[in-house]
């Protein structure tokens, strides 16, 4: 292996795990300075470099007093230019976007969040849910802007960014822009050698690519078979760990097939916690049904899918509101019925004590819609939940 | 050069609101000082009620303005940026004002106290019957400080039940049992006696010399027997069911001001291995010397002083002065700032040490992790003001049992995925914390790994 200042490392195993990129579509204006995505430790710096905070008051850890020149010069603001309204614009309405929003308001800079879907994460999230976090993002005064794409970034003539232009020509002046709009595997790099590439590193079902003792694994590798209804590329952080390990049994003798089991991923957008178990897509499929309930609030949901014909259920997706992985994988593992599911889902909340249960209203709706008359029967508890993993095994 | 900056400006009071309530506050602070200086110039009673008045309707105002224009939800941006919370400047002036009160009111003379027990004269005589003491102005503020930031703890979380609930709950222990009760009871003519306090936490409850004096009363059995039916029955009995928060983040009054007053900086407890070897060591070491030095008392007590003399005296004496004094109030309280909320209760509180001991070998308490969800984000251990390193569980899904705990449920609350959950159950009391249940990939499948 030649590393880019020449040297050169002999390797028994190389394994690849190199990343992803941040996507930039070729907008102009897209490398100016203070133009960046959200993906690794320099991207924080380079935040860090347009959001630091001054301490109230004296002294604080943070304070320019207090660091050394190195630390000084290295997270300096910058200085140079003319007055800008300081104000963030983010591109692209997914995690990391969210993420970075959440980022400059915890210090008080205005964000604007140029958001192409009609509701935030729409091509992700159900209508519902998506409406939600809308809400949500502007509650917090967030300048969410739907269906609103980026045309390009205007330059201050000193080399730094100072507005952007939305494709319906309107101008939205700001010092920092945020490419959040989806990440890439780190490939380039590779392309001249004999790996076999895609959009990532080719890998087999071992995480194995082309080349002998040369393996891959992350949001770099994409799977040459991936399971049904999983995609190849999978860039989240739960899916790399598991083909961390997986490596890890094979690197020690063990050769072991990757199987990412039952799908999960979970977030937090400003103050509504997100998780999901099992298959929940955007756009409900002809042969699935959905039950939802809403808080009244419009800060709390529970979305259980299953499938029409059996009953099977299928997934769940949680805001605002905790369910235990372990219950819910069961469930979709054993393909449990929805009304046995309903029944017992007390066993699935995993919400701090004393709060309220909500899960008697989705049986509410449920009746409602089936005409049936199921009845919660297990509430919320550790106990129950233990009993539940030793009889049912 | 022009300031390009995002955040050009210095994080500042904006809200009109919040700089009167700083005013009134402040105020009332000049108001405490002027007076306890200037002795007799002022009648005190409208001048405690007005100050005390004015400092309540300062943090209020304060509050109101600080959570309720926000939405609910985890409040710690800036944390690390503040002064007070980042152990600034003003964390160490804060510092050496707490330990320099502390001192004064445990080894300096109660004259220096002369202006303020006057102020507090009328207090005292309305609820206890009897002028007040440096002793009752401590006890005053000390209350009127779990009150005030219990206040604002309950606001910063008030989308949180459990939260809300528990500082319902220490703030009355504090007021009702700690405070009012015992004070009622004096102006009964009745001993004076704290309800949330047992030996070995209050020493003195467990030795000849208190047995004398609850003796002298008639209902003195009674309260001595109360004392020991909390320390033998009642903490491994509620521990087993409930786990140590019963007290320590329920009841206690120390854990009352650390969980109130002490919340701004519960981040500052050092996490490290080391120290968990340290607390060990040292808190274990002072369960030991106050079973010693109660022990020598009664020992010396059987035997008339013909063993030990004046010496097992001597030995409680200082134990008094290094644990009860120093450690318990200068550095426990002072060193909030520097250190965290819980130096005392995780270093030296032989109470906590006796309940750890239960919560770890014998109890169904424990704090759950979910499956897979951990991200390593570790705000779980940050927040940790007992130092726990709570992500070293949760991200190889293993439950939480550890001796330390006080079952404050932060960790729980500032999880951003939902990973953690205090809770219990007895079918696997002895076998809970052995599972790691994070998503295992092992040679047969990937899942969750099963019992």
């Amino acid at each position: 292996m030649h590393t880019n200042d020449s040297q050169t490392i002999r390797y028994d195993k190389l394994i690849l795990a190199v990343g992803s990129m941040s996507n930039k579509f070729g907008w102009p204006g897209q490398d100016l300075e203070g133009v960046q995505g959200l993906y690794h430790l320099q991207d924080l710096a380079g935040m860090e470099r347009f959001s630091l905070p001054r301490p109230e008051g004296l002294g604080g850890k943070h304070d320019a007093l207090h660091q050394s020149k190195p630390q000084r010069e290295k997270y300096a603001p910058i200085t140079s230019g003319e007055i800008f309204p300081p104000r963030a614009v983010i591109v692209g309405g997914g995690l990391i976007g969210v993420e970075m929003a959440e980022m400059f308001h915890s210090r008080n800079i205005p964000v604007t969040f140029l958001v192409r879907e009609p509701a935030f994460w729409s091509n992700v999230l159900p209508a519902e849910e998506a409406a939600m976090i809308s809400r949500h993002l502007r509650e917090h005064h967030i300048d969410l802007r739907l269906e609103t794409g980026l045309k390009e970034i205007l330059d201050n003539g000193q080399g730094h960014c100072s507005a952007v232009v939305t494709q319906s020509g309107e101008k939205i002046e700001c010092n920092f822009v945020g490419l959040t709009v989806g990440v890439s595997p780190n490939v380039g790099f590779l392309k001249n050698t004999a790996l076999e590439i895609n959009r990532g590193i080719l890998v087999n079902a071992y995480l194995e690519t082309n080349l002998p003792d040369v393996y891959a694994a992350g949001d770099c590798a994409e799977l040459r078979s991936p399971q049904p209804g999983r995609r190849a590329i999978e860039a989240v952080w739960y899916t790399g760990r598991m083909m961390g390990q997986t490596l890890a049994h094979t690197l020690t003798d063990k050769r072991t097939a990757y199987n990412p089991g039952i799908w999960f991923n979970s977030a937090k957008f400003f103050d509504i916690e997100y998780q999901v178990y099992g298959d929940i897509r955007a756009e409900l499929p002809a042969e699935q049904a959905t039950l939802y309930w809403e808080h009244p609030d419009g800060k709390k949901s529970i979305r259980l899918n299953y499938e029409k014909s059996s009953g099977r259920i299928l997934g769940f997706n949680l805001m605002g509101v905790r369910y235990r992985h372990e219950v819910c994988e069961r469930w979709l593992k054993k393909g449990a019925n929805i009304e046995a599911v309903l029944e017992n889902l007390g066993l699935a909340n995993f919400d701090p004590e004393f709060y309220p249960q909500h899960e008697h209203e989705l049986i509410k709706i449920y009746n409602r819609q089936t005409g049936k008359n199921l009845r919660l029967r297990q509430k919320r508890g550790l106990p129950a939940v233990l009993n539940f993993f030793k009889v049912k095994m | 050069m022009q300031n390009n900056s995002l955040a050009p400006q210095p994080l500042i009071l904006t809200s009109w609101k919040q700089k009167l309530a700083l005013t009134l506050a402040g105020i009332a602070v000049l108001l405490l000082l002027v007076v306890a200086f200037a002795r007799n110039a002022f009648a005190p009673a409208p001048v405690l009620l007005t100050a005390l008045g004015l400092m309540a309707a300062g943090a209020v105002l304060f509050v109101r303005e600080e959570y309720l224009t926000r939405p609910e939800g985890i409040k710690n941006n800036g944390v690390w940026f503040r002064s007070l919370s980042a152990r600034g400047v003003w964390a160490w002036l804060a510092a050496i004002v707490l330990t320099g009160f502390y001192s004064v009111l445990y080894f300096g003379p109660s004259a220096w106290f002369a202006g303020l027990t006057d102020l507090f004269n009328p207090l005292s005589l309305l609820v206890k019957g009897k002028a007040a003491d440096k002793w009752f102005v401590y006890g005053s503020l000390y209350t009127f400080s779990v009150l005030v930031m219990g206040f604002k703890f309950g606001f910063k979380y008030r989308h949180n039940r459990y939260q809300v609930f528990r500082t319902i709950s220490v703030s009355f222990f504090r007021l009702g049992f700690a405070f009012l009760i015992p004070a009622f009871m004096q102006q009964m003519n009745q001993p004076e006696y704290y309800f949330t306090y047992f030996w070995p936490l209050k020493d003195w409850y467990g030795t000849p010399s208190a047995a004398k004096y609850f003796g002298g009363y008639a209902i003195g059995p009674y309260l001595l027997a109360f004392g020991a039916l909390m320390t033998f029955v009642a903490t491994p009995v509620l521990t087993y069911f409930f786990g140590k928060r019963w007290y320590c983040s329920w009841v206690c009054g120390c854990g009352g001001l650390a969980e109130t007053a002490g919340d701004p900086f519960r981040h500052l407890s050092d996490k490290s291995l080391k120290s968990w070897k340290i607390e060990r060591w040292m808190i274990h070491s002072v369960l030991v010397a106050v079973v010693l030095v109660t022990g020598l008392l009664w020992v010396n007590s059987y035997q008339k002083g013909a063993v030990l003399g004046a010496y097992s005296q001597t030995f409680y004496s200082w134990y008094g002065y290094i644990i009860g004094m120093a450690f318990s109030g200068v550095v426990g309280v002072g060193f909030y700032p520097l250190m965290g909320s819980r130096v005392w209760c995780r270093f030296g509180c032989p109470q906590a040490a006796i309940l750890g001991i239960f919560q770890k070998k014998k109890s169904k308490f424990r704090i759950t992790t979910n499956g897979g969800q951990c991200i390593s984000c570790g705000n779980c251990s940050t927040y940790c003001e007992m130092g726990i390193d709570v992500r070293h569980y949760a991200q190889r899904g293993q439950d939480v049992v550890r001796a330390s705990c006080v079952g404050c449920g932060i960790c729980a609350a500032v999880c951003p995925r939902g990973v953690l959950r205090l809770e219990g159950a007895a079918a696997d009391v002895d076998a809970r914390a052995t599972d790691l249940r994070t998503v295992h990939v092992r040679l047969e499948e990937v899942g969750i790994l099963e019992q």
